[in-house]
């Protein structure tokens, strides 16, 4: 199926006088790290699946300017949002999904102060309502059924945005063993990327964060944890890794395991 | 007649003395940048009422909500008495409210037994405090006045319900043997057993319950304002800290207009050029802050739920989210105290940044917002901590170097890390 995916470009449906009824904000994680890049086809996927008249702005994306926000340079946030604003406002883009907590974030909460006003959805969200929908629904006999499952819940969707349903709505679907860690909802512990710390080493310390949170899903005894965040990924791969626990404990996106439940 | 006067010069002593520290605390918030929180006046009043009234919050952690829930609902309500003890200090009367009857009864009944249960709170908490070593409670930054501030604010309250308890058993026994002014009143399900410890003597008796009286108003006064200088001032400005507390999801973080100005003047050359009058972007030191940071700093209780649910703490970095709070505090005392000594602040050579608050610790915080959702009074650490980083960044320029190259990347390539924007979309050709 993977070589039937096309991804169209905003510029390619312009071209052709067309114009996407969602834009598929894709992200620098998603763009470039080769984890990530296995969520961003799964959502491909999904979109081109249902039927959505979707679009990449490809190599006119530019990162939300969010790691440079929270590092503390408010200069170099606004002018990354605001030529993302002129980009998006020229296509006139409405709706947007992001693969992304953080650009979810961003977009959606604080571009609006700088002129850009979308409608932002997570992706969790979207296929939380295709599911409803009825658009989605998991094949008979697919890989997930009986497993045991938690969720991490990212900070910027959980805490940062109240988004803890829909991506549990997604598990729910799959008639798996879900199993909730002991922190989780608004008392989840953060994999320890967000706040611009994914790009430099933790302060001195007695523990890795990413390792204190992996020992959390380890009491759950789930056999695989799912999140819906790049960098909440990276983290939790590394936490396995440390933990050298790679053979009991995979660690998958809502939208993989979504796309793989629907034998996309 | 002597008594009363004493009274009421004491009452009016005390209420002066806490009026000059309320209107110092009041200034020393005004030190803060202005922000608007006017808005939305009755989405406010509901948070308020849920979060400081209702104590929403404090029921994430069960066992702690219950005994903070009866030693509130002790303080609230034996509040009462306290009107009662004003008005017959004043007026030389004695249980004024006597005549409810029936109500009167009902109400010392309530009292009693609020009194017992808060004596048993304050105890136990004093064990989990000081026995139990409860690890929220315990760590660095408590020692020294915090924790001696903690325990003194118990043994307080356990002596002034003590006292209240004394003075009401006294008093029943004195009824008993119809002295006067002690008419029958009330109803004393605790003090009553109290009693067979008290002697016979009347003389003894009335000793007994005017010491009590009096040591039960006095030491609430003493209170009053020992509330300024203490952790326990939460008690009043929870209310205004909840109210004013930020509305919007705690994913968005302000934005910083100063900075729009700039940016779009140099995106457009043809706008005109920004006014320049911002002295400063980010936070160094006290006048930096927003009000609402300040009144978080004096709202704070030191009760370390922010501190139990950071990440970067659990893991054993210097970072506590409480000592962000209680470090605002001290500074701005400081500040405050010496615009009282010269009139207007002067240059101390100090700031609020690196002789209070370490770049270590403002560098470890993932902005996960665990801190702001644990608070039970609302208080947002997490402001002061990124404005310090934006101090730091955008006016020294002194980030670590790594997010020096983050940053670079970003401005370069328009990604965190170092790939060529032509290469952005190359993943769809995989």
């Amino acid at each position: 199926m993977e070589n039937q995916l096309h991804i169209p470009t905003v510029a390619e449906l312009v071209a052709q006088g067309e114009s996407p009824d969602l834009l598929f904000w894709v992200g620098c994680a998603g763009s470039f790290d080769e984890r990530a890049q296995r969520i961003t086809r799964a959502i491909c996927k999904i979109l081109q699946h249902v039927g959505i008249k979707y679009a990449i702005l490809g190599t006119e994306e530019s990162c939300t300017g969010d790691p440079a926000k929270r590092a503390g340079n408010e200069f170099l946030f606004q002018m990354q949002a605001m030529m993302n604003i002129q980009v998006l406002d020229g296509y006139a883009i409405k709706k947007i999904v992001t693969a992304c907590p953080h650009c979810f974030n961003t977009l959606k909460n604080e571009y609006p102060n700088l002129g850009g006003h979308y409608e932002v959805i997570h992706h969790t969200q979207l296929i939380h309502s295709l599911i409803d929908e009825g658009k989605l629904k998991p094949a008979d006999g697919h890989a997930f059924r009986g497993k045991r499952i938690t969720y991490h819940d990212p900070c910027y969707l959980g805490r940062g945005n109240d988004v803890y349903e829909a991506p549990r709505k997604a598990l729910e679907v799959l008639d798996a063993d879900l199993v909730e860690l002991k922190r989780c909802r608004s008392n989840g512990l953060c994999c320890g990327a967000g706040g611009a710390q994914l790009f430099k080493e933790p302060e001195a310390g007695n523990k890795d964060i990413q390792v204190e949170r992996i020992e959390d899903v380890m009491e759950s005894k789930a056999e695989i944890v799912a999140s819906a965040c790049p960098f909440c990924m990276t983290m939790l791969r590394d936490g396995v890794k440390a933990k050298e626990k790679e053979q009991d404990i995979e660690v998958l996106d809502i939208a993989e395991i979504t796309a793989k439940a629907n034998r996309l | 007649m002597v008594s009363q006067v004493i009274f009421g010069i004491l009452l009016f002593v005390a209420g002066f003395l806490f009026y000059r520290n309320a209107r110092k605390i009041y200034r020393n918030i005004r030190l803060g940048h202005p922000i608007n929180r006017s808005d939305h006046p009755w989405q406010r009043l509901k948070v308020m009422l849920l979060v400081a009234f209702g104590q929403k919050k404090m029921f994430k952690r069960p066992v702690p909500a219950l005994l903070h829930l009866l030693v509130y609902l002790g303080f609230c309500i034996i509040n009462i008495e306290m009107l009662e003890i004003i008005i017959d200090g004043l007026s030389g009367t004695h249980r004024v409210f006597s005549f409810l009857g029936g109500f009167y009864i009902f109400l010392i009944y309530s009292f009693e037994l609020l009194a017992i249960l808060v004596l048993a709170s304050c105890l136990i908490f004093l064990i989990r405090r000081n026995i139990l070593h409860v690890r929220r409670l315990n760590q660095k930054e408590l020692q020294n006045w915090p924790k001696t501030d903690a325990n003194l604010i118990l043994l307080v309250e356990i002596l002034l319900m003590s006292a209240f308890l004394l003075m009401n058993a006294a008093d029943q026994k004195l009824q008993l043997l119809n002295v006067s002014p002690y008419i029958q009143a009330g109803a004393f399900p605790i003090s009553s057993l109290l009693s067979m410890l008290l002697p016979a003597n009347i003389n003894a008796l009335i000793l007994i319950e005017r010491f009590s009286w009096w040591f039960h108003i006095v030491g609430v006064l003493a209170f009053l304002n020992y509330l300024p200088i203490s952790k326990h001032l939460h008690i009043i400005l929870a209310f205004p800290n909840t109210y004013f507390s930020i509305l919007d999801v705690k994913g968005k973080f302000e934005n910083m207009e100063a900075v729009t100005a700039e940016v779009k003047a140099m995106l457009d050359p043809a706008l005109p050029p920004p006014d320049t009058t911002v002295s400063r972007f980010g936070v160094k030191d006290i006048h930096d802050l927003t009000w609402k940071n300040l009144l978080d700093a004096y709202t704070c209780t030191e009760c370390g739920r922010c501190t139990a649910v950071c990440p970067a703490n659990i893991t054993g970095k210097i970072l506590s989210p409480r000592k962000i709070m209680m470090d605002t505090r001290d500074r701005l005392e400081e500040t405050g105290r010496n615009i009282d000594h010269n009139a207007s602040f002067v240059e101390d050579g100090k700031s609020l940044l690196d002789h209070y608050i370490t770049r270590e610790e403002i560098w470890a915080c993932t902005t996960c917002n665990a801190c702001v959702e644990a608070c039970p009074v609302n208080i947002n650490p997490l402001e002061i901590i990124m404005g310090l980083r934006q101090y730091i960044v955008m006016e020294e320029s002194k980030a670590p170097a790594s997010l020096n190259n983050m940053l670079s990347n970003i401005e370069n390539n328009g990604a965190p890390w170092k790939y060529a924007q032509a290469d952005r979309a190359n993943w769809t050709q995989q």
